[in-house]
């Protein structure tokens, strides 16, 4: 449950957050890390909601945009780069872009909340 | 332990974002900012234009005067009903802007040296070869003077505003895909820039010369002048001028005197001396297409079927994407105008109103000279001039370099122009010399006038007022009415020359090698409705030799396509719109009808291998036309080819600096004539004496190799050998069209090459009801992302045309073919 709401929440606050395109592309990195130090869970879970959570965003919201573009802008794209013309890999590519950058945000977040702990217990002692 | 952890992370992060937010190089180039760039709600994805697009749209913006409404048919095509000139360019130069801001940006650029500020320090050598030939200079002059005249400025400034309302209207995430791409921003719209742009055209269209002056003086010297004449000769047997021989022309207004010492001190001087290149580092400039060029005709109604007349037209320049061109109406209280625009520039440069209609072809003539000038010393701040030393202007030139330092350089202005050529910047065809470069583009140039005066002419005498404003780059303006006039005008300002005069370097330190004057423009070759019927040009000489002044050196004037178009023309009765459309799309080659007899005469059939003999018979069996599937095009095109080499080349090799090739015209007619054994001689074979049968046979044999290859490699056919393709500005394949199946060539008609040729066709019938048939090598939209990007380029290919939507206003709102309507109001 923790590790649902953890993938969403970061899909929607990268989304939100994503709105604001003055800011730079990479704002979502703020919002992940702040998801996984709010939403305790193990390190492995931490990292891979936040991967997945911008992972699947990125993901989809291109194939809607590809999708209605009926691949003309993505097949040219996917000529330059050069990725031999498939969409679909310039889609994967995409999501794996958005959730790698939001993973270690997440595991940065996770290690955060661990340090703060760790603080924490020193000074109480 | 747990800080460490803690740092990793923060550094991988840290780091991960920092490579996918830095551009990399890659050879050249660098790449986009990858996680920008594929970032879905910033980057490219952005661009990804649903093919439902809804295009309606509703636009407020307070500095309109009025209302406009904007029809938007199923092409793209926007039809602007506006209630003043003011609104009616504000929202031509909205409607560029929505559709092509990055193309418009990046080709005033160019033309103001700038493209270092975009693509880095690869973009030097185009930066400082247009701002030492004046374009910026030339802009800034044609501005001042068209700023005179209130309408000229209201309408500049009006668009210029249009595409500012567009450019502030736009969110970070809707910026065009280019931008993202090389990772820019889009910068503010000034008046000048379309000055930038009419002085792009004014390069592309008589800016060779700024490199042919180069390389025929050192033909000159190479060859001595006595040969140099038989090269290059000013004669063309076969022309048949734009102004039909036997015209009679008045006495010139104005005769130029030769200098005394031209024949030693300038054309006949044999300077074998320069034969060395220079020691400097030669700089890589751009150089206009030389087959830059159009067809345009008009035929009258007594040789139409309709009885109206009909006006064709198709300029042959660079096939780009996005495209020069973009298709549009403009309607006002006062003139109601359908055709092809310039992004860059407001109103409609090829097209028709309710009354007329008119096109343009390249006149070709020498507006541009280079001058030897002397200096004192390194500091380049006084030239010599008649023995007395000068002060140049200094103009101050910085070169913005992205990811790099500015370049700061002086370039001092002389009274002919700007220094073009110093030890500072040069080629080695240029020797070392300090040349300055006088161009009619650089003085004062109101053209644009022009156009927007023939958007609202109604007869033979607007059009005569209009194109009187038009100076630089010549053209042939064609013109016909709805009341049955049919004219043709080779308009400019063109200099009274002397013969030869700037067809070399002249000397620059005399004044009598200065432009003595210009023609008088009432002296302009023209003809209004002849007895045969039409009028036409194709870039051909403008009149025979009776016409009073220099035209220039021939190699400014293609010979055969005008040929072709005038034997058609005289040909047709009862002309329809289909048959001026099966006309332009025409791939027959005059050239060739001529030259293959003479070719076939040379070629001994005894004694010729199997696959000799096989491709004879099908250069014998050719049809003479450029068809996409012709095998015979392929095989005229690569004997000709090795002919030239086998003729020329030869004597060619022996120069170190660059000379140009003879023009096909000047074999081809020695060869007609029985004088072709002129240097027909292989000077590498010693004790043998080559004839011109040696030569074709030589050559022949040298083809059929070639086409043998070409043969196994299945690109034997015109279309594939010849291999048309139409490219992105940034010559990136993934964005451009290739391997498109089009026929055509050089001396046809349909002049499409490997990437040049007729990107805008047009048909217009001047019947009550106008009928108008017009298609272009793109597509509305320049965003590589839009399906609208190359909708033409399928039907532009096939030869075939859209009828022109020329929508009324009572109408538009009920017209099935809109699709979309866009409205502009000021609250």
């Amino acid at each position: 449950m923790k590790f649902l709401v953890s993938v969403l929440l970061t899909a929607y606050l990268g989304y939100a957050i994503g709105v604001y395109t003055h800011l730079p592309w990479w704002s979502f990195a703020i919002t992940s890390l702040l998801i996984a130090l709010a939403i305790r869970q193990t390190m492995f879970s931490s990292f891979i909601a936040g991967f997945l959570g911008m992972f699947l965003l990125w993901f989809v919201l291109a194939l809607i945009k590809d999708s209605a573009n009926q691949h003309i802008l993505s097949q040219r794209v996917a000529t330059l780069f050069p990725l031999g013309g498939s969409s679909m890999l310039l889609i994967l590519i995409t999501g794996l872009v958005g959730g790698l950058v939001s993973g270690f945000a997440a595991l940065t977040g996770y290690q955060f909340s661990k340090s703060a702990k760790a603080i924490l217990s020193i000074n109480l002692e | 332990m747990r800080f460490v952890y803690l740092s990793f992370s923060l550094f991988i992060t840290v780091a991960l974002i920092w490579a996918l937010n830095t551009r990399w190089s890659t050879g050249s180039s660098k790449t986009p900012r990858l996680g920008y760039f594929l970032s879905p709600q910033q980057g490219f994805w952005q661009n990804a234009e649903s093919v439902s697009a809804d295009f309606n749209q509703e636009i407020k913006s307070p500095e309109l005067k009025g209302k406009v409404d904007v029809y938007v048919d199923g092409r793209m095509v926007p039809h602007v009903f506006a209630e003043n000139d003011f609104d009616a360019y504000f929202v031509q130069g909205f409607l560029h802007a929505k559709f092509r801001l990055w193309q418009m940006e990046f080709q005033t650029h160019a033309a103001a040296g700038r493209i270092s500020e975009v693509i880095g320090k690869v973009g030097l050598d185009n930066d400082r070869f247009f701002r030492r030939l004046g374009m910026v200079y030339g802009a800034e002059q044609a501005m001042a003077a068209t700023d005179m005249d209130t309408a000229m400025k209201l309408s500049v400034n009006a668009y210029a505003a249009g595409v500012n309302a567009y450019i502030r209207s736009l969110q970070p995430e809707q910026i065009p895909f280019e931008y993202k791409l090389l990772d820019y921003q889009p910068e503010s719209w000034t008046p000048l820039k379309t000055y930038l742009f009419l002085m792009y055209m004014a390069y592309d269209l008589s800016g060779a010369d700024a490199n042919m002056d180069l390389q025929m003086t050192n033909a000159k010297n190479y060859f001595g002048w006595d040969n140099f004449k038989q090269l290059y000769p000013n004669l063309q047997d076969s022309l048949d001028p734009i102004i039909p021989r036997g015209t009679a022309y008045s006495k010139a207004a104005l005769i130029p005197k030769t200098p005394s010492d031209a024949p030693d001190r300038y054309y006949s001087r044999n300077d074998t001396s320069v034969q060395k290149a220079s020691a400097y580092n030669p700089v890589s400039m751009p150089t206009p297409d030389p087959g830059n060029g159009s067809n345009n005709w008009a035929v009258s109604g007594t040789k139409t079927k309709s009885k109206a007349p009909i006006l064709c037209n198709d300029p042959h320049l660079a096939l780009n994407l996005p495209s020069l061109w973009f298709e549009m109406q403009i309607s006002t209280p006062s003139h109601n105008t359908y055709g092809a625009s310039f992004p860059g520039a407001p109103a409609v440069v090829i097209g028709f109103n309710d009354s007329i209609a008119w096109g343009v072809t390249n006149a070709g003539r020498d507006v541009m000279d280079l001058y030897n000038v002397r200096f004192k010393d390194e500091l380049k701040k006084e030239y010599l001039m008649n023995g007395n030393w000068i002060l140049a202007e200094q103009r101050q030139e910085v070169i913005q370099v992205r990811d790099g330092a500015n370049l700061s350089e002086v370039v001092p202005i002389t009274q002919y122009g700007p220094v073009l050529y110093d030890k500072d910047f040069n080629k080695p065809d240029a020797r070392g010399l300090t040349l300055a470069v006088k161009w009619t583009a650089n003085t004062a140039n109101a053209g644009i006038k022009a156009f927007y005066l023939l958007n609202r002419a109604k007869n033979y005498n607007d059009y005569l007022a209009a194109i009187r404003n038009w100076t630089c780059p010549g053209q042939n303006f064609v013109f016909a009415s709805k009341t049955g006039d049919i004219a043709i005008r080779q308009q400019g300002s063109f200099v009274a020359r002397w013969k030869h005069q700037g067809d070399f370097v002249m000397p620059g330190t005399d004044s009598v090698y200065q432009w003595q004057g210009m023609i008088p423009m009432e002296e302009n070759p023209a003809i209004k409705n002849p007895v045969r019927g039409f009028v036409s040009s194709a870039n051909q000489k403008v009149t025979d030799s009776t016409y009073p002044y220099y035209l220039g050196a021939a190699h400014h004037f293609p010979l055969y396509r005008g040929i072709a178009v005038n034997k058609k023309l005289s040909a047709l009765e009862n002309i329809t719109p289909d048959d001026m459309m099966k006309m332009q799309t025409n791939n027959y080659n005059v050239f060739a009808e001529m030259a293959r007899p003479v070719l076939m005469k040379y070629i001994d059939k005894n004694g010729l291998t199997p696959s000799e003999k096989k491709f004879l018979a099908l250069l014998e069996t050719w049809n003479l036309k450029g068809d996409p599937q012709e095998k015979g095009a392929t095989i005229f095109r690569c004997i000709w080819d090795s002919l030239e080499v086998a003729v020329w080349g030869d004597e060619l090799a022996g120069s170190k600096l660059n000379l140009p090739n003879p023009d096909s015209y000047t074999l081809l007619e020695r060869m007609l004539r029985g004088t072709a054994d002129f240097m027909a001689d292989d000077i590498t074979t010693k004790g043998k004496t080559e004839t011109i049968q040696d030569d074709v046979m030589t050559a022949y044999r040298k083809a059929c190799k070639a086409l043998e290859v070409m043969e196994q490699n299945g690109t034997l056919e015109w279309a594939k050998s010849k291999d048309t393709y139409i490219r992105h500005l940034l010559r990136i394949p993934a964005l451009s069209r290739l391997h498109l199946p089009i026929g055509g060539g050089e001396d046809m008609i349909n002049a499409t090459k490997s990437n040049h040729g007729p990107g805008w066709r047009m048909v217009v019938h001047l019947t009550a009801e106008t009928e108008a048939y017009c298609v272009y090598s793109g597509g509305q939209s320049g965003n590589p992302g839009s399906v609208y990007f190359d909708t033409f380029v399928n039907a532009w290919a096939e030869g075939t045309y859209y009828k022109a939507l020329f929508l009324k206003k009572e109408t538009a709102t009920s017209n099935d073919q809109v699709k979309w309507r866009i409205t502009f109001a000021n609250n």
